[in-house]
């Protein structure tokens, strides 16, 4: 057996208040491509930041043609010929093509050579197939141009180890076309590629081998023959079992959110939802699975007013609110849980008593029209921390202390107090353990009960099961499908969130 | 020894005042070095300083009546840097509300105190919020820095100035030398006795109170507190960010502005050139080290009222003045060098400690 380029031992790495690698072991070999599938939160991103130096491991070794190796740096690990693309591209806009190339170069002379550097890259990017154009400044590209650049100054600092982090999340499927002939070209000279995805129709495509992680751990590894779509999906998506939450049946109520056609698109200008319908009705949760970018924050940002609606409507119970300011759904009863607990739903600097005022400060029963009541105030937040079991030392402690369960119980709490009318939670779960994912789901439950219609947006299909009593899959800003929970399946679901599902693939949602 | 620093998750209130405090210190121990260095005994320089500015009635009044601007500049500047709007034209606005305030007394000099004072302070703190207004606008329509533009505003105001105290405005009967015309008594602040304290001391305090409550317990304060510390939470829980972005940016000029109606109408009674030495920067220097915190504004305006007038003094022992520049330079340095230990714990790793990582 030929012998593995890269040797990953007992690799492991904490960050405070997630362990992100716990003891992962891996195998690279020379000529292969090896697909890392997990779900967002499994650790993949960082092992690979772990391998190309951008993080120091807390434990674990690294063997590169079997001597160990310590990279306290990125170019510790290009010296070793491991290069990374990230999803979010590290060049420099203002400078040219070859100038991001050579930068951190192995070019040792205090003097660069244009010429003999722009001909090297328009070399290089022969060789593999890769069109760039060495002296084009980088804020001109396209994001897929960008990203060969990327590609090529890996290869031009000798890398033979090339790590893509998602690189087809912004692609359009001619680019990622083209990226994955590059790819294999380059396998087939020797290099080892390794790259992260959370598709699956992607490691069909591409990979010889694939290595599943969940919840920072390998649960498995598959070679090209042995495939096997249900089996990949429980290895991402885990636990055995979907036992299912005990319920009552709710009657359904009058509809409260009616999406109709909406559009809208993404920071980066792209089509975010094409043309999405979607009711939810009082007492019901509605379950949005689907791999993460596929529309789930412009969906949640729409609902809640947070991103324009380019065309289509979206009402609250028959009101049009479309393109309504955040305050306004706000005031109308819209409680959202975002994707980015802290940063979006609380300000890590504040303190929890600041944190727990966010969305009540204007309200009459804490606020005159300019002072605030501090007693209230606080007299409320104790309440708040008490019924919702929030582990604070102190109202005064800031929340970028707290640990995720808490910091997500407090969010739920604060939003829950709003007595919502909608509420919209996006990865309600992600990052939280067993315990912690069990009380943030009571909590919905609850809400479910006091008759709150609940858009639940999730990719993790065991709480979707659990929770939703009907499910939609989100795929390239559309509903693929959408079906009452009794009839959703893992695998079914799996499959239409890798857009490559039975009826719903290319037809337009199902409409209830 | 092999060291590094680990993040701190809060800073401890301990280590909030105590490093400035200590970097205040090591900053004048740097500069006594440089001072020994130069054949100077840096203690007895110190105490010369020390003695001159607070040793003597007329010190005492000199240091204060410098520590008026500053304290209003420096609380204008905090309104704005607690938002993280990063307004550096104090020292333009401060013109600007000279420019305006001046503009009253030339042209109308019958006016009675009582109509007078108020009208202009109302026209320079008008004038001050315009000069910053523009900066807001540029910056919430495309998002032009307001560092650069607030920064290239201080010499357009400075100058402008230049060009009525030189031009139209300049006294006819002043002998050519580039001066407005002295002010009626109308239109002269209040002072303290015969000191040159005037009531802008009154004004600053007032706003310190008003600053301490707004920062404290308003919805006002709360909302440019989160927008300061989270942009997009801030949105997310419904603020409305331009408009807080004018009102701040607008308050602190306003501010600003009436600092500069204050040196015209409580120190110099007319319009000069050079009417301030930089007051408009030093401020930025004194909002940082009182952490933007109001009630620390007046002591920190207070030490370097002490440290501008003890460098006059110092030049009678044949050292020059810049040596109150040099220090303040060297106190906000090291300031900003001792916010490392604010925010990050130093940890000493010797061999066992990274043997004990690779477990």
């Amino acid at each position: 057996m030929v012998m593995p380029l890269i040797t990953l031992r007992g690799m492991y790495k904490r960050f405070p208040g997630v362990l992100a690698n716990d003891n992962i072991d891996l195998d690279i070999y020379p000529g292969e491509i090896h697909a890392l599938l997990g779900e967002n939160g499994s650790g993949k991103s960082t092992l690979m930041c772990l391998l190309s130096g951008l993080y120091t491991a807390d434990g674990g070794t690294i063997r590169v043609d079997g001597e160990e190796k310590r990279f306290r740096s990125p170019r510790d690990a290009i010296a070793c010929g491991i290069g990374m693309v990230h999803q979010h591209f590290k060049l420099v806009e203002p400078f040219t093509v070859a100038e991001n190339i050579a930068m951190s170069g192995r070019d040792e002379s205090f003097v660069l050579s244009t010429e003999r550097m722009t001909a090297d890259i328009a070399a290089l990017g022969d060789k593999y197939g890769l069109e760039i154009k060495p002296v084009a400044r980088v804020w001109q590209l396209s994001v897929g141009e960008k990203q060969r650049v990327e590609i090529v100054r890996m290869l031009y600092h000798g890398s033979r180890v090339l790590i893509l982090d998602e690189p087809t999340a912004v692609l359009t499927p001619q680019e990622a076309a083209e990226l994955f002939k590059t790819l294999r070209w380059m396998a087939a000279d020797g290099c080892a590629v390794v790259f992260i995805t959370h598709k699956l129709n992607e490691v069909y495509e591409l990979a010889d081998r694939v290595t599943v992680l969940r919840g920072g751990k390998v649960t498995g590894t598959l070679v090209r023959g042995q495939l096997d779509t249900k089996k990949l999906v429980w290895m991402m998506v885990g636990r055995d079992v979907v036992s299912k939450y005990e319920r009552d049946a709710v009657p359904e109520g009058r509809p409260v959110l009616a999406v109709d056609k909406a559009v809208a698109f993404n920071d980066m200008g792209m089509y975010g939802l094409k043309d999405l319908s979607l009711t939810v009705r009082e007492g019901e949760i509605v379950g949005i699975a689907g791999v993460a970018g596929n529309g789930q924050r412009e969906l949640a940002e729409a609902v809640t007013g947070l991103r324009r609606v380019a065309d289509g409507t979206i009402c609250l119970y028959g009101e049009d609110v479309t393109n309504f300011r955040p305050a306004e759904m706000i005031a109308r009863g819209v409680s959202y849980v975002p994707e980015d607990r802290l940063g979006v739903g609380l300000v890590p600097g504040l303190t929890v008593l600041e944190n727990l005022l966010l969305k009540s400060y204007q309200q009459p029963e804490f606020a005159g029209r300019w002072l605030l009541d501090g007693k209230a105030i606080r007299a409320r937040a104790e309440k708040l921390v008490r019924e919702f079991k929030i582990k604070v030392s102190s109202l005064d402690q800031p929340v970028r202390m707290l640990s995720g369960g808490h910091l997500q119980r407090l969010l739920l709490a604060r939003e829950i107090a709003e007595k919502p009318r909608l509420m919209v939670v996006v990865y309600p779960a992600r990052g939280l353990d067993v315990g912690a994912t069990e009380a943030v789901h009571r909590l919905l439950l609850d809400l479910k009960a006091d008759k709150t219609a609940i858009l639940l947006i999730s990719e993790d299909l065991d709480e979707i099961m659990k929770l939703a009593d009907r499910v939609g899959v989100l795929y390239g800003g559309r509903l693929v499908g959408e079906f009452p929970v009794e009839e959703a399946d893992i695998e079914r679901l799996g499959l239409l969130m890798a857009g490559s599902g039975g009826e719903g693939g290319n037809a337009d949602a199902v409409q209830v | 020894m092999p060291f590094r620093f680990e993040k701190r998750l809060a800073p401890t209130p301990f280590m909030t005042v105590a490093v400035p405090v200590a970097s205040v210190a090591l900053a004048l121990l740097f500069c006594a070095v440089f001072l020994a260095l130069t054949g100077r005994h840096p203690l007895e320089l110190y105490m010369a300083m020390a003695e001159g500015a607070l040793g003597s009635a007329y010190g005492l009044t000199e240091t204060t009546v410098k520590a008026i601007p500053l304290m209003l500049c420096g609380l204008g500047i905090a309104l704005a840097f607690r938002m993280q709007l990063w307004n550096i034209g104090a020292e333009g606005q401060l013109y600007l509300g000279a420019l305006a305030a001046t503009w009253l007394p030339l042209t109308f000099p019958g006016l009675p105190a009582i109509v007078m004072l108020p009208a202009m302070v109302v026209l320079g703190m008008a004038a001050g919020a315009l000069w910053a207004l523009g900066p807001a606008y540029l910056r919430v329509k495309w998002r032009v820095n307001e560092i650069i533009t607030t920064l290239m505003l201080n010499y357009v105001g400075i100058l402008l100035v230049n060009y009525f105290v030189y031009g139209p405005w300049r006294d006819p009967k002043g002998f050519n030398f580039p001066l407005t015309a002295q002010f009626p008594p109308a239109a002269l602040l209040p002072t303290f006795g015969d000191t040159r304290i005037h009531a802008g001391l009154v004004l600053a305090l007032a706003l310190v109170a008003l600053f301490l409550v707004i920062f404290r317990n308003s919805r006002w304060g709360y909302e440019i507190k989160v927008i300061g510390a989270s942009e997009r939470a801030a949105r997310y829980a419904g603020m409305d960010i331009k408009r807080n972005m004018f009102l701040v940016m607008a308050l602190s000029g306003a501010i600003c502005g009436l600092a500069g109606m204050a040196e015209v109408s409580g120190i110099a009674g007319r319009l000069q050139p050079g009417l301030s030495p930089g007051y408009g920067y030093t401020a930025i220097i004194v909002a940082w080290l009182a952490r933007l915190n109001p009630v620390a504004i007046v002591l920190v305006a207070g030490l370097f009222g002490v440290l501008q007038v003890g460098g006059y003094i110092v030049q009678t022992h044949g050292v020059p003045a810049s040596v109150a520049a040099m220090i303040q330079g060297a106190i906000l340095f090291f300031v900003i060098g001792g916010e490392m230990f604010t925010g990050y714990r130093l940890v000493f790793t010797g061999r066992k400690g990274a043997a004990a990582t690779d477990e």
